[in-house]
């Protein structure tokens, strides 16, 4: 597998208070604008987004779980060792498992991975891990139910493959862009 | 001796703690913003709907079906059951599967969240090569399926 070095790692700049409320901010701009327009749908996007949220606290407990415990063992010798630029197959076997079992929605993932990254994990198995994430195993008996056994490992097995092409290609354009 | 060690493991604790909690302060609101955009599309977007706009040609279709996976959100399971209506009605597995592959590859919904964490060349160039790989999963699924069964 392809070696790269520290500098193409993505960005990791220091964001300011605006930068990481502006999103939100945008967000909440446009729901101010729809509200204006109709008010009681706003407000059924709002229950809808209030029951989600509740519905994602158990994963967010879990994952700032996952980023404490990161904190306190997960030394940057570790990451750059197990995922790092010289980890070889082996990292990509730990971004793709990891991604594959994994749970919750993917952005609640992206702080834990920022860590990793700002410890040296490789941007290609961060893209790995995340494309992985398509591998839904709690789901898979509902893929089965849906589609057939045949098509859910024939899709399965694509999805576990391209994963490696995504992190591989996503790194070497990073790099050549 | 031993109650120095101690000193120096709980202040290591509290730090991790308050880097951890600094860390969260981070990306929350990140994660409170697509959960709110989320509502907006569920409530104004008819997923029932979306299977109206396919129908045109083989490749067409696929590229549709990608297009809808990758700006829809919720669970996948929504897209299971999206794309069993599908099939029912007739429209081609490779764009069924274009757009089952896209609604957990693809996050155009997330993509701002993604951009800020990440930055924008690694954020647009993964998903646009997931979008990409979309289609050709669908593509490789189609022909594998007819080549172990002769048919969907």
């Amino acid at each position: 597998m392809e070696k790269t070095g520290a500098k193409q790692q993505p960005s990791d700049k220091k964001e300011s208070a605006f930068g990481t409320h502006l999103f939100l901010l945008i967000v909440l701009i446009i729901y101010l604008l729809v509200f204006l327009f109709d008010p009681s749908r706003t407000f059924a996007a709002l229950q809808f987004s209030s029951e989600m949220l509740i519905k994602l606290l158990p994963v967010l407990a879990l994952v700032s779980g996952f980023m404490f415990l990161n904190n306190l063992f997960v030394k940057p010798s570790w990451v750059r060792n197990h995922v790092g630029h010289d980890s070889g197959w082996r990292g990509m076997l730990i971004a793709v498992v990891g991604g594959t079992v994994s749970m919750g929605p993917i952005y609640v993932w992206y702080g834990m991975l920022q860590e990793f990254q700002q410890k040296g994990m490789r941007i290609s198995l961060i893209a790995s891990f995340l494309y992985a994430r398509s591998v839904k195993l709690q789901l898979l008996p509902l893929l089965i139910y849906y589609f057939g056994w045949l098509y859910a490992v024939v899709l399965v097995f694509y999805l576990i493959i391209f994963s490696v092409f995504n992190g591989l290609l996503t790194e070497r354009l990073s790099i050549k862009s | 001796m031993d109650s120095k060690k101690k000193l120096r493991e709980s202040r290591g604790l509290s730090t991790n703690l308050r880097k951890t909690g600094k860390m969260l302060h981070r990306v929350f609101p990140n994660i409170l913003a697509v959960v709110l955009l989320s509502g907006l599309i569920m409530e104004f977007v008819p997923m029932n709907r979306l299977s109206e706009f396919l129908g045109g040609g083989f490749f067409t279709d696929g590229l549709i079906g990608a297009g809808i996976g990758s700006i829809s959100i919720g669970n996948p399971l929504v897209s299971y059951v999206l794309g069993g209506e599908m099939l029912d009605q007739g429209v081609s597995l490779m764009a069924v599967t274009a757009l089952l592959v896209s609604w957990v590859t693809v996050g155009s919904i997330q993509l701002p969240a993604e951009i800020q964490t990440f930055g924008a060349r690694f954020a647009l160039l993964r998903n646009g090569i997931s979008f990409v790989f979309a289609l050709i999963i669908a593509f490789l699924v189609l022909l594998t399926m007819q080549f172990l069964s002769g048919g969907f």
